[in-house]
């Protein structure tokens, strides 16, 4: 049994039901990311657990135990939130300690259970001063060592990293991780970065409309996404339509070119089915001799080039509509031309065909 | 032109409010005939019972600052928490005291509470001091409900809240710990208005019969001749004091500094 058991859990507002029957397990130490748009229930779900909302329908259990009824400070539950959520009028380390003094721990046990988070958290000489004293990073964790000292049971991440600037966020999702994975702590982390979550989470669960999409690791959510909401949410996908020829064998067409699929299609012969491509499984190629010769190719010219640093994201209009494409960046072979004649290139294996 | 009327009117202004007090003050160090002296001072300062009056009344002030604490920093915490919506309903009960004159409120009380009602605390005198304790809170309501309720609008209540609770804080520990800390200069704006309030209030003292300052001054008014100004301007020097300290609250609350 997991550890931390989600099942059934409904959440209604009203007339709007916000929560549609979700269950999720999550083992002992596990990072697990709720992931997904704006209003699909991700908070909420995050909010149930923590005791702030009460479900509708289902229960939560820690360790097997029920905690569907109790209230938010008896669940032993920490949680860091997107505004920090300091006490402005405490030290830092007096937010620190906050739960071990309201537990009841002794002074002095609280003295170094604080030292010790300090340290955690790379500021151990910090401790005397007030939040508004410190930067947005030390704040968000301070906030994280304070969810911390009790040693809760879970660690709830509401957005954590929403407020801060890209470079700090990039560096503190990765201690937040080293943090989590030292104590191993059970924890959901709720963003709406595809980014962090992929690269943060030993599972990630794409929520849609209120249900969880998919549940999978995040190489598995993002090179098998298992519905097309989850295709076109995590990462930037091209879409194609193509027409079935042999649906067992998984051979389709691309405008007329005929295409081999890793998979067998679950479409009749004659039928449209759509097709999705990651930018970086599609080649760009200058000899456009490839099309003449039969290799599966279709023929572009470059519609716009950004240039992101260590990638370059090419558009390129083909008779199948626009289609982007990412390249390296190396600095022997500049980018093509705006404009410019080409062919692209990909292989069967590497669609994925939308459900 | 126009910078010429800009001082002209603040003058103006200057001259009406502090002529009067300047006249005041002259007036009560005149008791000596002939030179400026502090006998009308030493005279209010000895007698027994404008001590006993001031002192009542101070002691009146604290508690209806503490009662008006308990009773609005909770409903005001809760309202904004859960009951948003209730908020311009608040709005217009607590604006009800500057609209009610306390005349008619205490002879409210004074119907509903005298001594052949179901609760006769005007039966006893410590029933009545706490009818107007009571009586006290009410006026100071608009001023104490406002000045807490921009406290609380100034902090992230909901998730300082949520905070303090996923560390096992119960309500009394969010409120006491939490809230009230972060509003305390808040609090203490409303205390001080409260302190203000109660020092001077004639109307519910008189006709309740309690021996408050309110009442002294009144009787004093009408039976000395410098001792009256003398009061007043002890009453004044009272009251900026307690509007400096609500400045001097604001400016030495450490954690109240904008974040970098």
């Amino acid at each position: 049994m997991a550890y931390l058991d989600l099942s059934g859990l409904q959440k209604s507002f009203g007339a709007n039901q916000v929560v549609k029957s979700f269950d999720l397990g999550v083992a002992k130490g596990e990072f697990v990311s709720l992931l997904g748009p704006s209003g699909c229930g991700k908070t909420t779900v995050l909010r149930m657990v923590a005791g702030f909302e009460t479900p509708t329908a289902g229960a939560i259990r820690i360790d097997g135990q029920d905690v569907t009824g109790q209230r938010p400070n008896q669940r032993n539950i920490g949680m860091v939130f997107q505004a920090y959520a300091l006490f402005p009028n405490l030290t830092v380390a007096q937010n620190v300690g906050f739960g071990l003094k309201i537990a009841g721990v002794s002074a002095k046990e609280t003295a170094d259970r604080v030292a010790e988070m300090l340290a955690l958290i790379g500021l151990p000489e910090m401790g005397a001063r007030y939040p508004f004293q410190l930067s947005g990073g030390q704040q968000q964790r301070v906030a994280l060592a304070r969810a911390l000292a009790p040693r809760p049971r879970v660690l709830l991440l509401d957005e954590p990293l929403s407020a801060l600037d890209a470079k700090i966020r990039v560096s503190l999702r990765s201690e937040i991780r080293d943090i989590q994975r030292k104590l191993g702590i059970t924890t959901i982390f709720v963003t709406h970065d595809q980014e962090e979550a992929l690269s943060m989470s030993d599972r990630v669960v794409v929520m849609n409309g209120g249900r969880a999409d998919q549940v999978g690791a995040p190489f598995e959510i993002y090179n098998h996404p298992a519905t097309r909401f989850v295709a076109q949410f995590v990462g930037t996908l091209n879409t194609l339509d193509a027409v079935v020829t042999n649906a067992a064998r998984g051979e389709v067409t691309v405008q007329g070119q005929p295409l081999q699929l890793g998979q067998a299609i679950a479409a009749g012969q004659g039928a449209t089915v759509g097709l999705a491509l990651r930018p970086e499984v599609v080649h760009l190629e200058a000899d456009t001799a490839l099309i003449s010769r039969g290799d599966f190719a279709l023929a572009a010219r470059i519609a716009s080039v950004d240039f992101l640093g260590a990638v370059i994201r090419v558009k390129a209009q083909t008779a199948a509509g626009v289609i982007a494409l990412d390249l390296f960046n190396r600095p022997d072979a500049p980018p093509p031309p705006v404009g410019a004649e080409m062919a692209l290139r990909f292989r069967g294996q590497d669609v994925i065909v939308l459900g | 032109m126009k910078r010429i009327l800009s001082w002209a009117t603040i003058g103006f202004a200057v001259v009406y409010f502090f002529l009067p007090l300047v006249g005041m003050l002259e007036f009560s160090l005149k008791m000596r005939r002939g030179e400026y002296s502090l006998d009308a001072y030493r005279s209010v300062m000895g007698d027994p019972q404008f001590q006993a009056t001031f002192g009542y009344s101070v002691l009146m002030a604290c508690l209806t600052i503490v009662f008006g604490v308990l009773v609005v920093v909770p409903t005001v915490f809760w309202v904004r928490l859960k009951l948003p919506r209730l908020r311009p309903f608040m709005e217009f009960i607590t604006l009800l005291p500057l609209v009610i004159p306390p005349i008619v409120i205490v002879f409210g009380y004074i119907r509903l509470f005298n001594t052949s009602s179901w609760l006769p605390l005007t039966g006893s005198a410590l029933g009545t001091d706490f009818l107007l304790m009571c009586g006290y809170a009410v006026l100071a309501l608009p001023y104490m409900y406002r000045a807490v309720d921009t406290g609380l609008a100034a902090i992230d209540l909901a998730t300082l809240t949520e905070a303090a609770q996923s560390l096992g804080a119960g309500w009394i520990t969010v409120l006491a710990r939490v809230i009230l800390p972060n509003v305390l200069v808040a609090v203490l704006s409303g205390a001080f208005l409260t302190f203000a309030i109660v020092i001077g209030e004639y109307v519910f003292a008189a006709l309740l019969d309690r021996p408050a300052f309110g009442p002294y001054l009144v009787w004093a008014g009408g039976n000395k001749a410098y001792e009256p100004a003398a009061l007043a301007v002890m009453t004044f020097a009272l009251t900026w004091a307690c509007m400096m300290l609500i400045q001097l609250a604001t400016k030495f609350s450490k954690h109240t500094r904008m974040p970098r």
